[in-house]
């Protein structure tokens, strides 16, 4: 285990799962690289962006993952690669126990209809030339088996209500609707197949926050109603924190810690995670004084030219040699393995120890 | 009306801003109003703020995106959009004198030299084709007549101040040659190079990731202390206030709807929409229930509700909310909000705020 090059696939890497339940979603040691490329004729490769580099996590029935990171560490490419709008690179991403990644055709439309996606920028990601009632009835044009031609209408008007939209505005375009309504309607269309699992990427980050509460609340409700499985994606840690399950930090490409809420809130043993939970300004003015804050040099790191070793070394203040040299896998660390306590979870560091940066109240 | 909190609080149509004390404020912005001028109609983006700051604090300017806190900003620094934007009403006292009031001669070398402005998106705030050297360079041979050779030496002496590595070499460099955090610190520079005694900061770091943020927000609070500046930070984030802040003016439809030293207002609110934002707000230290949520949506600005702006999403609404625009009550000498119910809201920890 120590000899690994490149930080093997745990054989849990989520952890047993409380309940025993299967994972919906398994994926594993999922590699996309974007191709750099130069001269015009002869396009030839002179390197690549490792926008995600090995990451593997499972998602559970009814669950939410949250992933968290810093722009450009990989987050809406993991996303996209669930989605199958990207072709991954190597890995794989089971559904089921099956590997979409491989499947075409027939077989492929069949799981589609069962992941969906909530895009962040409610602005961009609608059609203005379509009505609402189109946006949100578009999945059945693809989808016919789901609602016959007949029904549409009615499941629309369905879908708006559960929403919290008015039914009669179904014929309303884009335009005609502020910012947390538009999210509303991204998140109707989302259900209209009735998926098992919801991709969220920064699906509120776009909102202000009243509105922002509105929309994770709905979100929330309609989780239990529906017995949704979400990854939520967001680099604000206090949202996921409100929302999530479990959560995977990234860096650079990779899930350096994962492990449930608290865990990784209140018991973080990654170095990446503690400055970046220490970094979050608290809404309590008393606070100020008795935080710690650990405030990282430098910036992140081309993904095109990742450092040797642990890829957070540039930055880390407890970099010693042995992190250049090998790159730590995501497992739990030796120091913690059998205690049974929150430190027991995955954290991709030679040195993991404890340190708690949010202050408990 | 009988029963609302206004009967027994010192009503004052136009009340001195709260806080400070005696000595004189460094800004004081009075009864400020300004208006858009558009097709559509007259958007009314600022209806009436008063704010000050004195030297050496930090007032934050708080509120949601079109609240109006980038238009006062402007209006205050003197760039603001005319037309369509005209300020109908107010004044800007600087150092004892109004600027509205001003020549635009006198008011140009206010500005930059006496107070400087530091905005949210930093590469549209620099000129692309001019290296960061030569920019920074620019304001001590504009300013202070100071030669090529002697500018370019105070620009890197100032990159160095604001912790940007290898700054010899990288003075040559290009805005989009640097990070979002560099650039940042790069409009730090430019606006700290005159040694002014305000800065305004606009969002300073919404568009920075969190750990950078962090960096960026620590310089600007030690350049602060040092300098003794007077500093508005302009945001939305609630934990960003609470960090750097010493007091806050919470912006809604175009007002100050609440103003208060930051410790106490995160404990007891005097105004809904303050409650609201408080309670709406995650928590990463907390994992909490359901959020709250403040109903509905902030007003169109070209219409906004008669009586108080926030009467149709308030919780605590009255008739009297409907009809009566609720002048800035006086809370205590600190404080104060433009709520005719403000003692209610002040005294009510029923709802779940905070947890604290
Ligand atoms: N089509 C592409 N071609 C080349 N590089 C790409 C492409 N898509 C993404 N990348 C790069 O891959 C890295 C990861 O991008 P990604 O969009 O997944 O980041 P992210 O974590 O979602 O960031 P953000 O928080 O800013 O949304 C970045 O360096 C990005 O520039
Ligand atoms: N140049 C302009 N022309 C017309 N309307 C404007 C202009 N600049 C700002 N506004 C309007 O003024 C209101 C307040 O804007 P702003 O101060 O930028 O809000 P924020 O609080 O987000 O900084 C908004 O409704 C905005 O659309
Ligand atoms: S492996 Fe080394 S460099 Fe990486 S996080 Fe741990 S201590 Fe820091
Ligand atoms: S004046 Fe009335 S509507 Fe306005 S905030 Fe106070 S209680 Fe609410
Ligand atoms: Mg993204
Ligand atoms: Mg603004």
């Amino acid at each position: 285990m120590t000899t690994a090059p490149r930080p093997a696939t745990p054989e849990r890497p989520a952890g047993p799962d409380p309940d025993g339940r299967e994972p919906i979603l398994q994926v594993r040691n999922l590699v996309k690289h974007f191709p750099l490329t130069q001269g015009i004729l002869f396009r030839k490769q002179v390197g690549a962006v490792q926008a995600v580099d090995g990451v593997s996590f499972d998602l559970y029935p009814g669950e939410t993952l949250g992933i968290v990171g810093e722009s450009g560490c990989g987050k809406s490419t993991v996303a996209r690669l669930l989605m199958n709008l990207e072709t991954p690179t190597s890995g794989e991403i089971l559904y089921k126990g099956e590997d979409i990644t491989r499947l075409s055709g027939r077989a492929l439309k069949a799981v589609r209809r069962n992941i969906q996606m909530v895009f962040q920028d409610p602005y961009t990601s609608l059609n203005p030339r379509m009505t609402v009632g189109d946006i949100i009835g578009e999945p059945f044009e693809i989808h016919p088996e789901v609602a016959p031609k007949g029904d549409r209408r009615r499941r629309v008007q369905e879908l708006l209500d559960v929403v919290g939209l008015n039914p009669e505005y179904i014929n309303r375009y884009p335009h005609q609707f502020s910012g947390g309504q538009r999210q509303r309607i991204g998140i109707a269309r989302g259900l209209a197949l009735r998926p098992e699992v919801i991709v969220a990427d920064e699906p509120v980050s776009a909102l202000d926050v009243s509105v922002q509460a509105q929309v994770v609340n709905l979100m929330e409700r309609l989780q239990d109603e529906f017995g949704l499985a979400y990854m939520f994606i967001a680099h604000d840690l206090s949202i996921v924190r409100h929302i999530a399950d479990r959560v995977g930090v990234m860096y650079l490409g990779r899930i350096v810690e994962l492990g449930a809420d608290a865990a990784i809130y209140e018991h973080p043993t990654h170095p990446y995670t503690q400055a970046l939970l220490s970094a979050v300004p608290v809404p309590n003015p008393e606070a100020r004084e008795h935080r710690e804050r650990i405030i990282l040099a430098g910036d992140v790191p081309s993904p095109a030219d990742p450092p040797s070793g642990c890829r957070f070394r540039t930055r880390c203040w407890k970099a010693q040699e042995l992190c250049a040299e090998k790159d730590p896998p995501l497992t739990v660390p030796p120091v913690f393995r059998g205690t049974a306590g929150p430190t027991e979870h995955p954290s991709a560091c030679h040195f993991a120890e404890e340190k708690q940066v949010v202050p408990p109240e | 009306m009988s029963t609302s909190g206004a009967t027994d609080a010192v009503m004052a149509p136009e009340p001195e801003p709260p806080g400070g004390g005696e000595e004189r404020p460094l800004l004081d912005v009075r009864n400020l109003h300004v208006e858009f001028r558009t097709r559509e109609g007259i958007a009314k983006a600022v209806n009436g703020v008063n704010y000050s700051v004195h030297a050496g604090e930090t007032l934050a300017v708080l509120g949601e995106s079109g609240s109006g806190k980038s238009v006062t900003a402007q209006a205050v620094m003197g760039i603001l959009d005319s037309p369509p934007g005209f300020i109908t009403q107010g004044e800007v006292v600087f150092q004892g004198r109004d600027l509205l009031r001003m020549g635009g001669e006198e008011r140009r070398k206010i500005r930059g030299a006496r107070m400087a402005m530091i905005f949210q998106d930093a590469l549209s705030s620099l000129n692309p084709v001019l290296s960061v050297g030569e920019q920074l360079g620019e304001m001590f041979r504009v300013h202070q007549g100071l030669s090529r050779k002697e500018a370019r030496a105070k620009a890197i002496e100032l990159m160095e101040r604001v912790r940007i590595p290898a700054a010899r070499e990288r003075v040559k460099q290009y805005p989009h040659q640097f990070s979002g955090g560099m650039r940042q610190r790069v409009m730090i520079a430019m606006a700290m190079a005159l040694e002014p005694e305000l800065i305004i900061a606009d969002e300073p770091t919404t568009a920075l990731d969190v750990t950078v943020q962090a960096q960026v927000m620590d310089l600007l609070a030690e350049l602060q202390r040092e300098y003794n500046m007077g500093l508005i930070l302009i945001t939305h984030d609630l934990g960003v206030v609470a960090d750097v802040a010493d007091k806050i003016a919470v912006m809604y439809a175009g007002r100050i709807v609440e103003s208060s030293p930051v410790h106490d207002i995160y404990r007891a609110p005097a105004h809904p929409y303050t409650r609201g934002l408080l309670d709406s707000i995650p928590r990463v230290d907390l994992k909490g229930q359901e959020l709250y949520a403040i109903k509905g949506l902030p007003p169109n600005l070209l219409h906004i509700p008669p009586g108080c702006a926030f009467n149709p999403r308030c919780p605590r609404a009255q008739e009297v909310c409907r009809t009566d625009v609720p002048p800035l009550y006086r809370v205590n000498q600190e404080r104060a909000s433009a709520c005719h119910f403000w003692k209610e809201t002040l005294d009510d920890d029923s709802a779940p705020s905070g947890d604290a």
